[in-house]
């Protein structure tokens, strides 16, 4: 199986984010860069297929010098190959952009099945994998939970508001990956020393006639709005701290 | 604004659910604004019946596509009857929820119709007659206000967020031809297991009463679940929950989990990291109920409780059922 798993590069969920004073987005010193965590659920799921299966299987990024690191991740976990798609003109990329870029990069492999994260933790968007299987004409499954490959055809689960969902699709397909899917694997010591000789092509937007012109773009970044400070519920007997607080929560805040 | 908003309303098992009434309400306070209409798209099997009732909610007009092929949602059939919709009629705004369907569809719409979107937004404005959608970035660590200058302008809006305001408008159904044939669509739905136990699903609970590690068991969420019983909560669990085996993936909040927005959060037993936060942070009123003092929960609550939770969460369930 010819197998695609798109990685992006995002701040680790530690890291403290700071906006810039001007509002033009977040200060990016200090932060530490990791895969996007529903990207290895990706991943390992690529993995798991051609191990299966056989084939193989290609990371693609869209992203800076430093995603390099995200892409060798990915082949430090077990994948063959990467395809790092870096140029300044996409730095502000949106979900059009990215998916184009992605798409373009994407369609010379002629893949059986490709994987995204269900979202990005960054910009929290969600839009790329169904954005790049609408580009390449394939049938999209997302917030994937489960899934069942056999032959040319896939039956993927997701949750939904009160049950689950079962689809059944046909290959080629673009799957995005939720957590519970499976339990991606660490980077052995090995691995990571094998994943510096494997190959990465670099590719920039012009190479791949692709757009840099985003359809939606970030007008201003503030910080959250601030909460304003709670109250601690005094007293000495737990019985008296709940009678307070659901007084509280039915005369002050009328919730119930 | 050229023509107007129109919204995507979402039915399941033919009744519109409550977030379509959300949006409409959301679309109508904008369009006002514009001096603009209201349209609304309702696909389906069956809802002819159902289609006026969006007028109740500021709706000029409705585009009903009532065909077996829309009986349960998949992403084909759905992206395409839109697209060809929004290529008719080509509105300035384009708006659809941010629930599990909406986020499948419109995602896929961003590509079929070339433009840009918000995802899961918080708040909507004009600025001199351009959409400024709000949305928390980076699990809420930020806010971004985000222009679209793609057409249509397309948003979706997080569920319990926008107020549903009645404002009667005629609702005239206007029946179109989706053209989707369904013999060719790829992809069906195999199975669908419906949750029956009558639980309140999360995402749509407008109070979540929720345990983490400090429940030290599964066997130990009967408190909670009394408690969620009495004020017709559902109920959450954080990740270390999940992951110990105590609680479903399906209740986990958070970063990689779900997204909620209660009037109501009952945080017993959880410390308040970032990635739970995210979670849950947009929730009207927080409550932390935690032994230790220092939790970062309560930096977020807005009530806290400092006890045993094995001592207060009983004693709050017999204090809710005295004027319940
Ligand atoms: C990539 C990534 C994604 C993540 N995604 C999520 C996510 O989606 N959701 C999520 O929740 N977490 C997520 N996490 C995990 C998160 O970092 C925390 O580990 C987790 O939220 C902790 O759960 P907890 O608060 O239940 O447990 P703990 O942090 O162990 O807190 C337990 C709390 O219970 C209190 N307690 C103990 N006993 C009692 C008692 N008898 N009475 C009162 N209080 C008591 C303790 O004081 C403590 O504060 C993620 C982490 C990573 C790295
Ligand atoms: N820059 C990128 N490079 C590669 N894949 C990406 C990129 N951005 C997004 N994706 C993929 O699309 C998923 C959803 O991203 P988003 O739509 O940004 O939330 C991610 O989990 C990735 O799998």
């Amino acid at each position: 199986m010819n197998i695609v798993a798109c990685v992006k590069q995002v701040p680790d969920t530690e890291a403290l984010i700071k906006v810039k004073a001007d509002g033009s987005g977040v200060e990016e010193g200090g932060i530490k860069w990791v895969m996007n965590p529903y990207d290895e659920y990706g991943v390992e799921e690529a993995l798991k297929l051609k191990e299966k299966n056989g084939g193989e299987v290609t990371i693609v990024s869209v992203g800076p010098a430093r995603a390099l690191e995200t892409i060798r991740t990915g082949l430090a976990m077990g994948a063959e190959k990467g395809i790092h798609i870096s140029d300044p003109a996409l730095d502000n990329a949106d979900a059009y952009t990215t998916a184009s870029a992605l798409a373009a990069a994407i369609k010379e492999l002629s893949p059986d099945i490709i994987f995204c994260g269900m979202r990005a933790i960054d910009d929290d968007a969600g839009q790329v994998g169904s954005v790049l299987a609408e580009l390449l004409g394939l049938p999209s499954v997302t917030v994937v939970t489960k899934l069942e490959v056999e032959g040319s055809s896939a039956k993927a689960t997701k949750a939904i508001e009160g049950g689950l969902v079962t689809y059944e699709t046909s290959l080629p397909c673009v799957i995005t990956a939720a957590k519970g899917l499976n339990e991606p694997r660490y980077a052995s010591l090995p691995g990571i020393m094998k994943a510096k000789k494997k190959p990465v092509d670099v590719k920039d937007a012009a190479a791949l006639g692709v757009s840099a012109e985003p359809k939606a773009k970030v007008a201003r970044m503030t910080p959250p709005p601030e909460r304003a400070p709670g109250k601690k519920i005094a007293g000495d007997e737990p019985a008296q701290k709940a009678a307070e607080l659901v007084k509280l929560l039915r005369e002050e805040a009328k919730v119930i | 604004m050229a023509n107007g908003i129109l919204i995507v309303a979402e039915q399941r098992d033919g009744a519109f659910r409550k977030v379509s009434f959300e949006i409409a309400s959301a679309a109508r306070k904008l369009a006002d604004e514009a001096g603009e209409e209201v349209s609304a798209v309702v696909l389906g099997s069956g809802v002819e019946g159902i289609a006026g009732e969006l007028g109740k909610y500021g709706v000029d007009k409705v585009y009903l596509a009532d065909d077996p092929v829309f009986e349960k949602y998949t992403t084909e059939a759905y992206a395409a009857a839109v697209t060809k919709l929004v290529k008719e009629k080509d509105p300035a705004i384009l708006l659809l929820a941010a629930s599990v369907d909406g986020k499948d569809l419109s995602s896929r719409l961003v590509g079929s119709l070339a433009t840009g979107m918000a995802t899961d937004c918080t708040e909507l404005k004009l600025e001199g007659g351009k959409l400024i959608a709000t949305r928390p970035v980076y699990a809420g660590k930020a806010f971004a206000e985000m222009e679209i200058t793609g057409s249509p302008q397309m948003a979706s809006l997080r569920p319990n967020v926008f107020p549903v305001v009645e404002n009667a408008k005629a609702g005239a159904v206007e029946k179109f031809d989706a053209g989707v044939d369904a013999s060719a669509l790829k992809t069906k739905v195999a199975d669908v297991s419906k949750d029956t136990s009558g639980k309140v699903e999360l995402t749509e609970a407008t109070i979540i009463v929720s345990g983490g590690r400090g429940m030290k068991g599964p066997e130990n969420y009967q408190i909670i679940e009394e408690l969620a019983n009495v004020l017709g909560a559902a109920v959450g669990a954080s990740r270390a929950a999940v992951d110990a085996g105590w609680r479903p993936q399906t209740d986990q909040v958070g970063q990689t989990g779900k997204v909620v927005s209660p009037n109501l959060y009952i945080a017993c037993g959880i410390s308040g990291a970032i990635q739970h936060l995210a979670g849950m942070g947009s929730s009207k009123y927080i409550v932390a109920i935690n032994k230790d003092d220092e939790a970062p929960i309560f930096a977020k609550a807005d009530y806290g409780i400092v006890d045993d939770l094995f001592k207060v969460i009983p004693e709050i369930t017999t204090e809710v059922k005295k004027i319940l």
